[in-house]
């Protein structure tokens, strides 16, 4: 299927090999999931403060409209996907696990825009400011999955200088494709969208890292890009989780994001693919980001798809379209395998920050016990951040949780490489997030 | 029984479901699983001490036979009661307790009476494993202390060792002094009057084809299982080689009788239970260090204690006493070597 091989960068030491199954779906152009006569869209879908609701009961509302308003500026707006009536506003389950507040629209089949959608021809006029708005204004978050405000990283402090954007093409989860698809369809969308960032923080240096594992989507991003020498395409080595930030940044920059520190003490802005496509409808066409691309995949559902889902779609309706669950479907998760959430009902709806619903069977799905940690030190060499998994979860397991931290527990960022490697099964990344859960309630 | 789903039940539970759904399993990722586990490595390791375990029934005959099965047996029973009477759960599939006991046997010498490997599985799974808590809580090599257990016990049986025998039955065995005896006691030119040539003395060596422990003595057949685990990186060069080179050039500079840089290493290197030992018995995963560079540390300590205690002390060999040495060091070495983490500028020092 994919032949040619690319020559890819030097990366981060560490990591995991899954196996990716990105055959499933990764040759299958993206079709548009049906418009949902009912959308369950949350209040709260990126890290930060909740919006507070613009909408009430009973009023009309059109696609592209704001239903909720933000209440902070570490903060989105979210807006209508899809044009009809409210019909409630409550608590319902989101992909967190949890009953959420959400906004409830049912269709009225004319799927029209809200009048006074702002077309920017021209954007390559506008003020850096006026660029940010926008952005701000069409409600953008990080799309890769962990769903950051996008104009807050577009606001560094002063004394932070940027001089490098890079976009995460890398999609180094199993199985999702999302990226890989829009990269094939968007790539021109995505360049400007890049473009875009590095205007709004003035910077002259755009990379686009990819695993090298795509090499049709690194084929086709170079095109969009035709020799410009302001954005460059990175093939970076396959390898989880190389679509870390700071594994991305290591690999692409050469530079090490400080423990505890950001990206931009480094000079570096680290936006998903997705997100620079959104920033690129927003500015250019005025329209908030309602709709992404979600793979729904697995060997769970019947047929593995690519869809381009409008935000509040629920998940029960994207996996009817995918051919529905196999007899053997046991477990549903809310993006991939290693980093992703598993669901106990398909009432959930895609959010911004869903790149996936990855449907696994009861054979892959492992419910052994776990045993004593044997030391055999596989952890060590699989952990990215180069910390003593083994070590912190033996700590933990015994509630010692200050001696964990003495370990750095504070310097894992969950991507779970210790867990997948460990041949004990003992469960060392949910562990990690217990122990920070009870740390901090000891703070408080 | 500690299970996965019981650690989810404290921090996302299990929710019920509307009654036209299928249950779905709910758990915290990762949700996908390397093929790796404890008993899958425990019976791997096993396996490539075949070809040593082989060549000690080819060599030393029915007594090496007998020897393995009273081990096999005696520590595969022992875990069992042992974990019966702490009321754990009986974990004999997970080939441990398995490992242990044909690690010792291949420890032994051939000649050795049956209630040796008896008292030394016995030592080695009830004291030096389960009553330190069992499988990864063991501070030092249960086999290696069923093995220092019955040497100092059995001190005259445990160090008369017989040669390799022409028929299975080994009823014509002789006893004959180890090469290493032979050596130290005697010198070179003792076992070059055995051996003629310092050729034929490696061929031997290297084959095999020499008194010792049952499984000690075919180096290629070690090293064999050894490369097997290295390929599927059970194992890593980390341990072993630094342990065996640190011998090599310390008998080298050392182990002469005309000077320094007199000795024979080649010889050291090949002889006595180093290679076996630095292979499979050093490299155990819960006794030794699991940081790398803590770990090329551990094997030069222990290549040095071997060389001291054959050249300097009453045994004639060092590798057992070496790593159980090593094993004391191992936590202190992972605490004081930890590699610096991704971004840090500094390895911070643990506040106690």
């Amino acid at each position: 299927m994919e032949a040619t091989t690319v020559k890819a960068h030097d990366t981060f030491s560490g990591g995991v090999h899954p196996a990716d199954n990105k055959y499933l779906s990764a040759h299958k152009p993206t079709v548009s999931a049906a418009i949902p006569k009912r959308v369950v869209i949350p209040l709260s879908q990126h890290i930060g403060a909740p919006t507070k609701p613009l909408v009430v009961i009973g009023q009309e509302v059109k696609k592209g409209e704001k239903i909720g308003e933000t209440t902070g500026f570490v903060s989105a707006p979210v807006h209508a996907s899809i044009s009809g009536k409210v019909v409630a506003i409550a608590s319902f389950p989101h992909i967190l696990g949890v009953d959420l507040p959400g906004v409830v629209i049912e269709s009225d089949g004319k799927d029209e825009w809200v009048a006074g959608l702002k077309e920017n021809s021209d954007y390559n006029m506008l003020s850096s400011e006026e660029l940010k708005k926008l952005v701000q204004d069409a409600g953008i978050v990080g799309m890769g999955g962990a769903t950051f405000p996008t104009h807050v990283k577009l606001s560094p402090p002063k004394e932070k200088p940027i001089d490098v954007v890079i976009l995460n093409g890398a999609e180094c989860e199993p199985y999702l494709t999302s990226d890989h698809r829009l990269m094939l369809e968007k790539s021109k969308e995505i360049v400007e969208g890049l473009r875009i960032l590095m205007r709004i923080l003035n910077v002259s240096k755009g990379y686009i890292g990819i695993e090298s594992n795509k090499p049709d989507a690194i084929e086709a991003m170079n095109k969009a890009v035709a020799g410009s020498s302001d954005v460059k395409v990175w093939p970076v080595k396959v390898k989880y989780p190389q679509g870390a930030e700071k594994m991305l940044i290591k690999a692409i920059a050469g530079r090490t994001v400080p423990a505890g520190g950001l990206p931009m003490d480094i000079g570096v802005v680290v936006q998903n693919v997705g997100t620079a496509e959104a920033i690129y409808n927003a500015v250019r066409y005025g329209r908030p980001l309602i709709e992404r691309y979600v793979t729904v995949t697995g060997r769970g559902v019947k047929e593995p798809k690519n869809f381009l889902a409008r935000i509040g779609t629920p998940f029960s309706q994207l996996i009817e379209e995918a051919g529905g669950l196999t007899d053997a479907a046991a477990k549903v998760i809310s993006g991939g395998p290693m980093m992703g959430m598993s669901q106990y009902t398909l009432d959930v709806p895609v959010i911004k920050g869903t790149s996936g619903i990855t449907v696994l069977t009861k054979e892959e799905v492992s419910t052994k016990p776990y045993g004593p940690c044997i030391r055999c030190a596989r952890c060590i060499d699989a952990c990215p951040m180069k910390l003593q998994p083994s070590l912190i979860g033996v700590f933990i397991e015994k509630g010692h949780y200050q001696d964990a931290k003495d370990y750095n527990l504070m310097d894992c960022f969950e991507c779970g490489s210790c867990t997948f490697v460990c041949p004990a099964n003992r469960p060392i990344v949910q562990w990690v997030k217990k122990a920070k859960k009870e740390l901090a309630k000891k703070k408080n | 029984m500690r299970i996965l789903s019981e650690v989810n039940s404290m921090d996302a539970p299990v929710k019920e479901q509307p009654k036209e759904q299928r249950k779905l399993i709910v758990s915290i990722g990762p949700h996908m699983h390397d093929t790796e586990s404890t008993s899958k490595i425990m019976w791997t390791v096993s396996g490539a001490l075949l070809p040593a375990t082989l060549m000690s029934v080819y060599y030393f005959g029915l007594p090496a036979i007998m020897v393995i099965l009273v081990c096999l047996v005696t520590s595969l029973l022992s875990e069992a009661g042992m974990q019966w009477l702490l009321k754990k759960p009986v974990t004999l599939s997970d080939g441990s307790a398995f490992l242990t006991g044909l690690l010792l046997a291949l420890n032994l010498p051939a000649n050795a009476p049956l209630y040796i490997p008896f008292v030394g599985s016995v030592v080695a799974i009830m004291i030096a494993k389960q009553l330190f808590g069992g499988l990864g809580y063991n501070i030092f090599n249960p086999a290696l202390v069923g093995r220092a257990f019955v040497l100092i016990s059995f001190a005259k049986i445990m160090t008369t060792f017989v040669a390799p025998v022409s028929t299975f039955m080994a009823l014509d065995a002789k006893t004959t002094a180890t090469p290493l005896v032979l050596l130290k006691e005697e010198g070179m030119v003792k076992l070059l009057e055995i051996y003629h040539t310092k050729a034929a003395l490696y061929q031997d060596l290297f084959l095999g084809n020499r008194a010792g422990s049952l499984g000690e003595t075919s180096v290629i057949a070690i090293l064999l299982g050894a490369a097997y685990l290295m390929m599927k990186r059970y194992i890593t060069w980390h341990i072993p080689i630094p342990f065996i080179a640190t011998v090599g050039i310390l008998t080298w500079v050392f182990g002469g009788k005309d000077g320094l840089m007199t000795g024979d290493p080649i010889l050291h290197m090949m002889s006595g239970g180093l290679v076996l030992g630095a292979f499979f018995m050093a490299t155990d995963y819960v006794t030794g260090p699991s940081v790398r560079s803590a770990q090329v540390v551990f094997g030069i300590c222990a290549g040095a204690l071997t060389t001291l205690i054959r050249l300097k002390g009453g045994y004639p060999e060092g590798v057992m006493f070496a790593i159980l040495l090593m094993n004391c060091f191992a936590p202190l070495l992972d605490r004081g070597m930890r590699s610096r983490v991704f971004g840090k500028t500094a390895v911070q020092g643990v506040k106690k």
